[in-house]
């Protein structure tokens, strides 16, 4: 099956471009969109992690190597676009919706799910793969509304073993609904390698049993996961149906700030062998080739990104207290007697423990 | 001014049907889904003709996949449908209850307000009409205990009809929950236009001083027979249609308990971590002192609905709930 599903490269690992046809549409405003984005994402994942080591946020899971494919596919969306991301794919959300709230997530503030007003970003979803029946959902009520929304839906390599990923894709299908289902197969689900998950070479070829098209990917490579989403994308606008891209790539890290990854992996030589496909080492390398580099530019790219997230600490640590009221106010749109008098109850008992 | 209403005599599961087309034709977002809904009109033709009269696009067959049927109305409800959902029996609602418990009843909370569920899943549920394993299942409690869901259970073809319609303009998550031994068991006026029913209000369907009497759903036409019996023997009872088992209505329970001092549940659900006991709960709250006697319940056992040969025995019967009846009274 690997021969049939080839691993598409835009860019090789030396920042070549092997397939001259993009050149005319790569030029310096995205490349400096590209580069800056991935700068700044792999500051935040650094920052959120040293953060969680200070006891200043709780368990984060980080997604630090996977960048190129959430930065890439995140900037092919159309600002309307529907995005359903999950809890590692912080980078997809900042880049689409641009907004550090998600952070507060890890310190248990619901504000942490609140898209940026008018934003169609759907909280992490933590339960695996159940977002995957949600998006062709959403995509079936755009193509109901004859809406030219696209819909994006991010998930892992674990979460094609649950039924959700099969039932999602089939109703997609079925429905010919405008979804782009985007896997990041970082190779493993906490400590289950693939060849634990699954017993076929590739995940892409799954889409083969739906009919759709599927298409694996470098997804360290930034220019492929965006062309191809942007491609994929296009095919939902234009009422051809859902696709399947899995974009291949490598989380450094832990699970999260909570797991051990020595544990299960060799974790310092696979490392290494990962480091020479760094998503933003090939971008340098690219730039450096094609006459992209500005020394002075990226200094004052990488002064931004670090007052930039320096901002969103700041914002997160400057936040009001949250509020008890949203443990009760939003389970209806009115609340029900229970809920209210469970409320009232305790707000009560709050104020004589005052 | 006298408005004029015309009526139908519909059967329980023709006046959900009539709820069905009038929101369909009310409203362009609303559309109906499931195994087998489309042609075929549903396997207890709940959808009948629906197809036929607004086509495939409002009304139609999904695969066979309750995740799949349930995670895709949430997402179409998140983008602005009002999808009805069937599930074929409630007892095959298991494998969505996932995406029900993970992904309907929280995403308002979760995103305080930016999305909401408007959706409704309509579930035939409940024993008695010798149906083979997991067909018959009553786990309401399943879904009342799941906070952000409201659960209907209407037993009379006027008040599913209205409680169907406020449930698909509810902007929340909510179970509809169909009595199918009463699909075809009962009849009644159903008016044409479209009307309402409050969600979270129950209804007297008998006036009584002796025993409250509350059932829901199948066991209404339980409770009422009891009630009649109970009425030979000179003792009246009140019988209350919950009609809503999520929020439950607590002031028509609290109302009429004060008025008897005495009360009797009665639900198919087995007995431990049922509705019986919420319900129980409420008097405690609201009415303790102006009882005579505990209250009685009359459930199933805590065990699978039984094969078909034993069904019967795990029903509550209007003997059984008379039982309760002279207990209560003669406490
Ligand atoms: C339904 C469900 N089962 C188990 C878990 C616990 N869990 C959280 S992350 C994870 C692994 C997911 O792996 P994968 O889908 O490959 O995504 P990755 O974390 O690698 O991005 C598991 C088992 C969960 N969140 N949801």
């Amino acid at each position: 099956m690997q021969e049939e599903f080839p691993m598409i490269r835009i860019m090789d690992q030396n920042g070549k471009i092997t397939d001259t046809s993009y050149l005319e549409q790569i030029d310096k405003a995205l490349v400096q969109q590209f580069y800056r984005q991935l700068i700044c994402m792999r500051a935040f994942d650094q920052k959120a992690i040293n953060l969680q080591r200070q006891g200043r946020i709780g368990t984060y899971p980080g997604f630090e190597g996977q960048e190129g494919a959430q930065v890439g596919s995140a900037l092919a969306l159309d600002e309307d676009d529907w995005m359903l991301p999950t809890y590692r794919d912080h980078a997809a959300s900042i880049t689409f919706g641009k907004s550090y709230t998600i952070l507060s997530s890890w310190n248990g503030r619901v504000e942490g799910n609140l898209p940026p007003e008018g934003k169609n970003i759907l909280p992490p979803s933590v339960p695996i793969a159940t977002q995957l029946p949600l998006a062709a959902g959403i995509a079936m009520a755009n193509k109901y509304k004859n809406s030219s929304q696209a819909v994006i839906a991010y998930f892992g390599d674990g979460a094609t073993s649950e039924g959700d990923f099969h039932e999602g894709l089939n109703f997609a299908s079925v429905f010919q609904a405008p979804v782009v289902f985007f896997n990041q197969n970082n190779q493993y689900a906490i400590s289950t390698p693939i060849s634990r998950q699954m017993n076929s070479e590739t995940i892409v070829q799954k889409s083969v049993a739906y009919e759709i098209p599927g298409i694996r990917i470098d997804g360290n490579d930034i220019f492929a996961a965006y062309f191809e989403t942007k491609k994929a994308l296009e095919r939902a606008r234009n009422g051809e149906g859902p696709s399947l891209i899995e974009a291949v790539t490598w989380r450094y890290g832990a699970h999260t700030t909570a797991d051990d990854p020595t544990k299960y992996r060799n974790q310092k030589e696979e490392n290494e062998k990962h480091r020479q496909n760094d998503p933003i080492t090939r971008l340098e390398l690219f730039m450096k080739a094609y006459g992209f580099w500005d020394e002075a530019v990226v200094e004052q790219l990488k002064e931004e990104v670090k007052e930039e997230i320096d901002g969103a600490v700041k914002d997160l640590e400057t936040m009001p207290p949250a509020d008890v009221n949203d443990i009760y106010d939003y389970m209806f749109e009115k609340p029900t007697w229970t809920i209210e008098q469970q409320k009232e109850e305790y707000i009560k008992h709050l104020r004589g423990v005052k | 001014m006298i408005t004029i209403t015309k009526t139908k005599q519909l059967t329980l599961i023709q006046a959900i049907t009539d709820g069905m087309r009038t929101m369909l034709h009310e409203r362009e977002e609303v559309v109906v889904l499931g195994e087998d809904v489309g042609k075929n009109g549903g396997v207890f033709r709940a959808t009948d003709g629906l197809q036929e009269e607004f086509g495939e696009k409002r009304v139609f067959d999904t695969p066979l996949s309750e995740a799949g049927i349930i995670g895709s109305s949430i997402g179409m409800a998140i983008n602005g449908l009002l999808p009805v959902a069937e599930i074929q029996f409630s007892g095959f609602i298991y494998p969505a209850y996932e995406q029900i418990m993970t992904h309907a009843t929280r995403m308002r909370y979760r995103t305080k307000g930016v999305f909401t569920v408007p959706l409704v899943i309509r579930a035939p549920y409940g024993a008695g009409v010798r149906a083979p394993e997991i067909h018959s299942d009553s786990m309401e409690a399943l879904f009342t205990h799941m906070p952000g869901i409201k659960v209907v259970c209407p037993s009379s073809p006027y008040d599913a009809k209205g409680l169907l319609i406020s449930a698909i303009e509810d902007p929340d998550p909510v179970l509809f929950l169909e009595p199918l031994k009463l699909y075809r068991a009962v009849r009644g006026e159903v008016p044409e236009e479209k009307y309402e029913i409050e969600i979270g209000k129950g209804k007297y369907l008998r006036e009584g001083d002796d025993v409250t009497v509350i059932a829901w759903g199948a066991m209404v036409p339980v409770a009422m027979k009891a009630a009649e019996q109970a009425a030979e023997k000179g003792i009246t009872c009140e019988v209350i249609d919950l009609r809503t088992l999520y929020p439950i209505d607590r002031a028509i329970i609290a109302e009429s308990v004060q008025k008897t001092g005495r009360c009797v549940v009665v639900h198919e659900a087995p007995a431990t971590g049922g509705l019986g006991n919420d319900i129980i709960s409420i008097v405690n709250d609201t009415s303790f002192l102006y009882m005579k006697s505990p209250i009685e319940r009359v459930t199933g056992a805590d065990v699978h609905v039984p094969f078909w040969a034993l069904e019967e025995h795990n029903i509550p019967t209007p003997a059984r709930v008379m039982d309760a009846i002279n207990q209560v009274i003669n406490f």
